[in-house]
């Protein structure tokens, strides 16, 4: 048990900090609502993975992208929190319901939408779930987050953090950014000679315009 | 330059010609003629020097060694004695006039390079061994000449009768050189070197414990590369080679290294008395047998290859009765005239269009079309019959008066009884000889019926080599006997009276019986039509050689046969002309004892590598296999189903771990 | 707030994208039960970062900046996954992704017939691979 002995030591180390640590059977509002969120959102994504409706399925990860935003804002993460509603929720999901009509995804039910893999599939899920949900559990069950204090997801902290201490990998990341930039738009390329024009257009600007966008979000991120 | 180093390039020069037409030959094909006739015109230049160096007095010995074996040293060894001398000079005279011949009579053959180089490497072999003094390279010469014969006589491989004789050749030679190779072992085991100084010194001395065996088994090899019987049934069917390779082989190289090499090794042979009676009893078979089978054979080339087995047979019987010098005399003067009588006859064939004495002799005027080639194979078969003064009739009586000395017992070297083998043999085989040389010259030259084609004038090279050659076959007995015993052991080669007469007499009866057997058949052969003639007459010689060896066959149902009334070889021997003309079915005999028993035991190894060994190894590929059928099925294609196995084992693997940190 | 709460949220969010990773057929959700997962990285990286920020010392604020990152990261992402699901849509006339079965064991690849795509889009999709080889 060593990973989760680390942690729990680790833990301990905080229980001993916070004297008394609180039990699970009377949690604050802020559990509440957290669990709450969470249900939904955790609600949204099974919906996703299993709607029949593709449209669909790309709404409801609106709804979990859009709920893991209001977690991260009751992690008092706010700035991530609204770059996951920009970006994600904003351009992501945008994106991939261009993908959908740019490929002729069927509107309404398909009754294919999953594979015969299905099973397996679940079974796999089903037991990674398990597995990690138990050792998360045995983990940090007695940990606690002291969400009170100084803010410590604010605009102005994380900027602080990111130019002073992120420099380069931030300035790496937008190396690889423009990297995608141009890969994006060199695939879109291959496909001049289409021969429906519309859907050329649409191909050729789709991926690229998305990527740019994506690029742009994060210039605005800055 | 001293005598060994010219000794030395007689047989590298053509060796490097060889090796220089077989690499240019592709190409820079105007190469081909200069670097094939050069060569060899110098190492014949060369011989003539070292010959002359030489001079019949002190053999030349030089010898270096290479490497220590560890064992019985093997050296480069020279030993040039008059034998060795006179022999190279033959040798090389007869390769350059064939190599000069062969330049017209391959004119337009695409693969004249890759011949003329075979045989300079041919020759380059026969002179090794002629000039050699270690056995085992001796052995390296012999074993080159077996393959370059594989591949020349194979020229027209073509031709399923060309392509069965190069193995035949191949194959029955080989037979003869396994026991010659274990021989050569068990000499040199018992004398302690290959050296033939050193061998011969220890038979003066007794030091060899088996001479009967090791005569033995060399005589196998000897009786496989001079066509003896009974490993010469390989010669006949060589015709099937180009003309001037059959008389490469048949004057100079092959079939003489024979004799040649018994020549020299002939001290050990006399000291066992089996052995000499075994080479007489062999000798005697051979030429009583192949006169007979000459004088049935139908193609001109095949009467010309017993004729040799015959003239060797003389020459194994001379070495019977232990006088190495009329056996080699006889060598010389034979590379002579059967040279030229096979270069005359490929001219002949060419002219004729057919190889078939049957067809020419329906034929009228051949003898004009080709002047140079009657008048010389005249003097050649003249000398063949042993008729005085022609050269043959020498060397021939020389052999004689030896073997009249045995019998009459002024020699303790031979038994009297090999003695008596060979005066009979040699004796009625002088009758059959002059009986087919006659009936060869009748038929091919007095023909009579349409008059044959006429393709202008034979090629320059190839009628000026045939006067080069007669010279030596007219004027060369007369003087050679008074001056080789100087070069030779000195054992007086002057005919004797008493077999000079017989001899003669004997080659007159034959010759006039069969004149007058021709007079009687003649008249048949009008009304009895025969013959087929090439295809392509205005080609050149080789390729209407080739087509006349390819229609033989088709044409008169045989290789070696035509039924033809008007032959008077038919009413000579009879009810024993259709045996003789098969060669008194020797092959059949071979066929029943080697051929049909070596089949028997590959099809008996096929059946079992097919039926049993492959089981097991089939049975063997099975499981392998099923396991592979259940792994391809895994190999759908699809990502989901292996991304799916793949998180299935992390995850399992993830368990474990943790079970395994926690110690449950 | 307990740390048990985000932590197993993400092992469940992350668990569900699995699910849609392997069960579903059309690319671009998969595409999204991609985004899922990274999104549960995410959540597990923010949870991590509030709790240590607090109880160790001098973090940087390590798992926001790597939030951050991700996110720039999936963007980037999903650009570059669409732009290859169309470039196969238009060449295969499908986003099926288990009728891309070229690696499969005794797959002709100089067949046309032998993906189900073949039919779909004829002679223009010929045309245009003869070109983009050109």
């Amino acid at each position: 048990m060593s990973t989760a002995a680390t942690a729990g030591a680790l833990a301990a180390g905080t229980a001993h900090r916070a004297a008394e640590s609180p039990g699970f059977l009377s949690p604050t509002g802020v559990e509440i609502t957290f669990l709450l969120v969470g249900l939904v959102t955790l609600g949204a994504a099974v919906v996703t993975v299993t709607t029949r409706q593709l449209v669909h399925a790309a709404l409801w990860l609106v709804v979990a992208l859009g709920g893991l935003a209001v977690e991260y804002l009751l992690l008092t993460a706010e700035f991530i929190a609204w770059v996951q509603v920009l970006i994600y929720v904003g351009s992501v999901v945008v994106l991939l319901l261009f993908g959908l009509m740019l490929t002729r995804a069927p509107i309404g039910r398909s009754p294919d939408a999953d594979s015969g893999n299905r099973w397996v599939a679940f079974t796999v899920a089903v037991a990674a779930a398990a597995a990690l949900v138990w050792v998360v559990v045995d983990a940090f069950r007695t940990t606690w987050i002291d969400l009170d204090g100084a803010p410590s997801g604010t605009t102005e902290v994380t900027g602080a953090g990111l130019f002073q201490h992120w420099v380069l990998p931030f300035e790496a990341l937008s190396v690889l950014l423009l990297a995608a930039l141009v890969g994006a738009i060199v695939l879109s390329r291959k496909a001049n000679g289409d021969s429906a024009p519309g859907a050329k257009d649409a191909a050729g600007s789709g991926p690229a315009a998305g990527a740019t966008r994506a690029r742009r979000d994060q210039e605005g991120a800055r | 330059m001293t005598t060994t180093t010219l000794a030395v390039l007689v047989p590298l020069l053509p060796f490097l010609g060889a090796l220089a037409g077989l690499l240019l030959g592709r190409t820079a094909p105007g190469f081909a003629r200069p670097l094939a006739v050069l060569p060899t015109l110098a190492s014949l230049a060369l011989a003539a020097t070292v010959a002359a160096r030489q001079g019949g007095g002190a053999p030349v010995d030089a010898a270096t060694e290479l490497t220590p074996t560890g064992s019985v040293p093997i050296e480069l060894a020279l030993h040039i004695d008059g034998f060795a001398a006179l022999t190279a000079l033959v040798v090389a005279t007869v390769a350059t006039c064939v190599q000069i011949y062969s330049t017209g009579y391959l004119r337009d053959d695409p693969r004249y390079p890759s011949y003329a180089a075979l045989v300079s490497l041919f020759t380059s072999a026969m002179l090794l061994v002629v000039y050699t003094g270690d056995l085992m390279v001796l052995l390296v010469g012999w074993e080159v000449m077996g393959i370059c014969s594989y591949f020349l006589v194979g020229h027209y491989w073509e031709t399923p009768e060309a392509r069965a004789a190069s193995l035949k050749a191949f194959l029955v030679t080989k037979l003869g050189d396994v026991p010659f190779l274990i021989g050569l072992f068990a000499l040199a085991a018992d004398a302690g070197s290959f050296r033939l100084t050193r061998i011969l010194g220890a038979v003066a001395h007794g030091g060899i414990d088996h001479p009967t065996l090791i005569s033995l088994l060399l005589l196998a090899g000897v009786a496989g590369k001079s066509a003896q019987f009974p490993l010469h049934t390989w010669l006949p069917d060589a015709m099937a080679g180009p003309t001037p390779v059959s008389a490469l082989i048949h004057a100079a190289t092959m079939v003489a290294a024979g004799v040649y090499f018994v020549a020299r090794l002939l001290p050990l042979f006399e000291a066992s008395q089996a052995a000499m009676t075994v080479l007489a009893v062999m000798a005697a078979v051979t030429m009583t047998g192949s006169a007979l089978a000459a004088l049935a054979q139908d193609d001109i080339k095949r009467v010309l290859a017993y004729s040799t087995i015959g003239q060797l047979g003389y020459m194994t019987g001379a070495l019977a009765v232990a006088d190495r010098g009329a056996a080699v005399f006889h060598l010389l003067s034979h590379g002579a005239f059967k040279a030229l009588l096979f270069l005359a006859a490929g001219v002949i064939i060419h002219a004729a269009g057919t190889n078939s004495l049957a067809a020419m002799s329906r034929m009228s005027r051949l003898r004009d079309r080709v002047p140079d080639a009657y008048w010389t194979m005249t003097v050649a078969l003249l000398a063949l019959a042993a008729i005085p003064p022609f050269s043959g009739f020498f060397s021939k009586e020389a052999v004689l008066g030896v073997a009249e000395h045995v019998v009459t017992g002024h020699t303790e070297h031979a038994p009297a009884a090999a003695g008596w083998i060979v005066l009979l043999a040699g004796l009625i085989t002088a009758l059959l000889t002059a009986a087919y040389a006659t009936r060869l010259w009748l038929l091919a030259f007095r023909g009579s019926g349409p008059e044959a084609p006429d393709h202008g004038r034979e090629p320059l090279t190839m009628t000026t080599v045939l006067w080069v050659l007669a010279v030596p076959s007219l004027a060369f007995g007369g003087f050679a006997f008074r001056v080789l015993p100087d070069w030779f052991d000195g054992h007086d080669l002057t005919p004797t009276l008493t077999t000079s007469v017989l001899g003669t007499g004997v080659a007159l009866v034959g010759g006039i019986v069969t004149y007058a057997t021709w007079r009687h058949t003649t008249a048949h052969a009008a009304r009895v039509p025969l013959g087929a003639v090439a295809a392509h007459p205005e080609a050149d010689a080789a390729q209407v050689e080739a087509e006349a060896i390819a229609s033989h066959e088709p044409a008169y149902g045989d290789v070696a046969y035509a039924a033809d009334p008007s032959d008077p070889g038919r009413l000579l021997l009879g009810r024993l002309h259709r045996h003789a003309a098969v060669g008194f079915h020797l092959d059949a005999v071979y066929s029943a004892l080697f051929v049909r028993p070596v089949r028997a035991g590959a099809s008996l190894v096929r059946f079992l590598d097919r039926e049993v060994v492959d089981t097991y190894v089939r049975g063997a590929g099975a499981l392998p296999r099923w396991l592979g059928a259940a792994v391809r099925r895994a190999q759908t294609g699809n990502l989901q189903t292996y991304v799916s196995a793949l998180l299935a084992g992390t995850v399992v693997l993830a368990v474990a771990a943790v079970l395994v940190a926690t110690g449950a | 707030m307990h740390l048990a709460y985000p932590a197993v949220l993400a092992a469940l969010l992350f668990c569900t994208g699995l699910y849609g990773v392997l069960a579903r057929r059309n690319a671009i959700l998969v595409l999204m039960s991609v985004e899922l997962m990274l999104n549960a990285v995410n959540l597990n990286l923010v949870a991590f970062d509030a709790w240590l920020s607090r109880a160790a010392e001098d973090t940087l604020h390590s798992g926001q900046a790597l939030a951050l990152f991700t996110i720039a990261i999936a963007a980037a992402e999903i650009g570059i996954g669409l732009a290859i699901v169309l470039a196969v849509y238009r060449n295969r006339g499908t986003s099926d992704i288990d009728r891309l079965r070229d690696t499969a064991e005794g797959h002709d690849p100089d067949d046309p017939d032998s993906d189900a795509s073949g039919r779909a889009i004829p002679a223009p999709a010929a045309g245009e691979k003869a070109e983009a080889t050109a």
